[in-house]
C-alpha cells in the first residue's frame, strides 16, 4: 500500500504552510478601515501625480503650437503602452472611487441617529466635503473625456458653414492640432467656465487630499507637519493656477488661433 | 445663573428617544457641570419626575467615565477636559445649552446619556496587553527604556478610554482610542513581541465593532479630555502597514 506522506521531492522552497500566502496579508488590507484608506491614499497619490504631468504636459502650449503637437505626437506614437497607461490609470480612478465610497457609506452608517447639535472645531471644509469634491471631479472626468479625448461635445467651424469635429483638425505637419483644439475648446465660454470651476473643487479636494496621504502613510510628525501641510497647498495652487491660467489665456487672447 | 436645557431623553435601547427642555435656575458659576445635573435631577426627583440619567464616577477628571456632548462638542467647550471638571462659568447666563450622549452605532444608548461603551473593551481584548509571565518583581534597571520613548508612551497612556475622539469623530471612527492604546505599547521594550499582532487585532475589532474611519478631520483631538495627539494615529497607520506587509506572517 503507497503511503500518503510527502516524499522529499514535493516539497517546494520557500513556501508558506497554508493559508498564510499572499492573499493572508492582502486581504485584510482590502477589507479594513485602515487598510481601505491605505489604498485610497495610494491611488489618490498615483493620480495626483498623473495630473501634474498632464499639466506639464498641457502647459506645453504656451511654448507654441509645435511644442505640444509633438508632445501630444509622442504620446500617440506609444501604441500599445499609451493604452496600458490608459487602463492604468482608469483601474486607479476607480479604485479610488470605490473605496473612498465605501468608506463613506460605512462611516455614515456608524453613526445612525445624528447629532442634534452639530458643532465643528478643527476640521477643515475641504476635509469634511472630500466625497463631494471627488464626485463633482469625477463628473467633470466624464465631461473632460467627452469633450477632449473622444469629441462628443463641440464641432469648430473654421471655414464658415462648415463645422469639423475637433479631433479631426491635423497642422502643417499632419500630426493632431492639439493646440487649435485647446483654444477653440476654450473659446466656448460654457465649457471653460465648467473647466474653471473643476479647478476650483480639484484644488479643494488636493488642499486635504495630498497632506491627508502623508498622516495615512503613517509619514507625518509634529517635525514634518508644516512641510507637508505647505506640499499639500503647493500642488493644490500649482495644479489649480496653472489649468486655470490656459483656460484664461485662451479668453483673454494671449493665446491666439493660427487658422 | 439661568440655563435653558434641551437633554436627550431615551427609556431604554429600543426607544426612539427625544429631546426635552428643562429650567434650570439658581445655578452657581462655581458648580461643576455634572452638579448642575445634580440640582436639575433633584427637582425632577421633588417633582415626582424620571431623573435625567446620565454617567459618572471619579469627579475628577481621571476616570473617563463622564461622557456628555454638550453644544454638539464632546465633554463641552472647554479644551482637554471632561465634563466633571468643567465648570459653569464657561457658560453664560441665560444660555441654551443642548446635551446629548455620544452617538455612534458602537455606542448604542443605555438610558437617556449613558451609552454602552463596551466595544472599548472589546478592542483592548482584541490585542490592548502584553502577555508576561507573573513570578517576582524584576529589577527596576533590567529593562531599558530610552526616556524619549517613556516620554511618548506616557502619552499616549494618558488616553482615559471615555470615548470622546469617537463621539467627536464626523466618522464615529475611534482611531484616536486605537491610536492611543497601541502607541502606548508600541514606544515600550514590552510591547514589541507582540506589536504587529497587536495593530492588526486591534483594527480588525475596532471595525467589528462599527466604527466608521478616520478621515484625518483631527476632530477627535480637539475633544480628547486628554489632548492625546493624531500623531499617534501616524503611528498606528505606519505600524498596521508594516504589520501588513511584513513577512513575518
Amino acid at each position: 500500500m503507497p503511503s500518503s506522506v510527502p516524499t522529499k521531492r514535493q516539497l517546494t522552497p520557500n513556501s508558506l504552510p497554508p493559508g498564510k500566502g499572499l492573499l493572508a496579508w492582502t486581504l485584510p488590507v482590502f477589507s479594513t478601515t485602515v487598510g481601505s484608506k491605505l489604498l485610497v491614499g495610494v491611488t489618490g497619490a498615483a493620480l495626483t501625480a498623473f495630473v501634474i504631468v498632464h499639466l506639464i504636459g498641457n502647459l506645453k502650449i504656451f511654448s507654441g503650437p509645435d511644442s505640444i503637437n509633438s508632445y501630444a505626437k509622442f504620446l500617440k506614437d506609444l501604441g500599445p503602452l499609451l493604452w496600458i497607461m490608459r487602463f492604468g490609470l482608469l483601474f486607479l480612478f476607480v479604485l479610488h472611487i470605490v473605496l473612498a465610497i465605501r468608506l463613506k457609506l460605512r462611516s455614515r452608517s456608524a453613526r445612525p441617529v445624528p447629532y442634534v447639535s452639530e458643532a465643528t472645531i478643527q476640521a477643515s471644509v475641504a476635509s469634511r466635503t472630500m466625497i463631494v469634491t471627488g464626485l463633482a471631479i469625477l463628473a467633470y472626468v466624464v465631461f473632460h473625456v467627452a469633450h477632449f479625448t473622444l469629441g462628443w461635445v463641440q464641432s469648430v467651424e473654421i471655414t464658415p458653414g462648415i463645422y469639423t469635429n475637433m479631433l479631426d483638425l491635423r497642422d502643417v505637419e499632419g500630426r493632431a492640432d492639439v493646440y487649435t483644439i485647446m483654444i477653440y475648446g476654450f473659446r466656448n465660454p460654457l465649457v471653460s467656465i465648467l473647466y474653471l470651476a473643476a479647478q476650483g473643487f480639484l484644488f479643494v479636494h488636493l488642499s486635504h487630499g495630498v497632506a491627508s496621504t502623508f498622516q495615512t502613510f503613517g509619514a507625518n510628525s509634529p517635525r514634518w507637519q508644516p512641510a507637508i501641510r505647505a506640499l499639500g497647498w503647493a500642488v493644490a495652487i500649482f495644479v489649480c493656477v496653472g489649468n486655470s491660467a490656459i483656460v484664461l489665456a485662451v479668453w483673454t487672447g494671449y493665446l491666439k488661433p493660427l487658422i | 445663573m439661568k440655563l435653558f436645557l434641551h437633554v436627550w431623553r431615551q427609556k431604554d435601547r429600543t426607544d426612539p428617544g427625544r429631546m426635552e427642555t428643562y429650567n434650570a435656575e439658581d445655578i452657581s458659576p462655581d458648580m461643576s457641570f455634572l452638579e448642575m445635573l445634580d440640582e436639575v435631577n433633584e427637582k425632577l426627583i421633588q417633582e415626582g419626575n424620571e431623573p435625567i440619567a446620565f454617567d459618572h464616577d471619579c469627579r475628577e477628571g481621571i476616570c473617563g467615565t463622564c461622557s456628555l456632548v454638550i453644544n454638539g462638542m464632546a465633554h463641552g467647550p472647554e479644551r482637554g477636559t471632561t465634563v466633571c471638571q468643567l465648570h459653569m462659568r464657561k457658560f453664560q447666563d441665560g444660555e441654551r445649552i443642548v446635551i446629548e450622549p455620544w452617538r455612534a452605532k458602537a455606542f448604542p444608548v443605555i438610558r437617556d446619556l449613558i451609552v454602552d461603551r463596551s466595544s472599548l473593551d472589546r478592542i483592548i481584548q482584541a490585542g490592548g496587553f502584553v502577555s508576561v509571565n507573573t513570578g517576582g518583581a524584576h529589577d527596576g534597571n533590567a529593562l531599558p527604556v530610552p526616556k524619549p520613548n517613556a516620554e511618548t508612551a506616557m502619552d499616549a497612556a494618558a488616553c482615559i478610554g471615555c470615548g470622546a475622539c469617537a463621539a467627536a469623530c464626523k466618522n464615529a471612527s475611534a482611531m484616536l482610542f486605537v491610536a492611543a492604546k497601541v502607541s502606548h505599547l508600541a514606544h515600550l521594550p514590552q510591547g514589541q513581541p507582540e506589536r504587529s499582532q497587536r495593530v492588526k487585532k486591534m483594527v480588525e475589532q475596532h471595525d467589528q465593532e462599527g466604527f466608521g474611519h478616520c478621515s484625518n478631520q483631527y476632530e477627535c483631538e480637539a475633544a480628547c479630555p486628554k489632548e492625546i495627539s493624531v500623531k499617534f494615529i501616524t503611528q498606528l497607520n505606519r505600524d498596521y502597514l508594516r504589520a501588513c506587509v511584513s513577512a513575518k506572517d
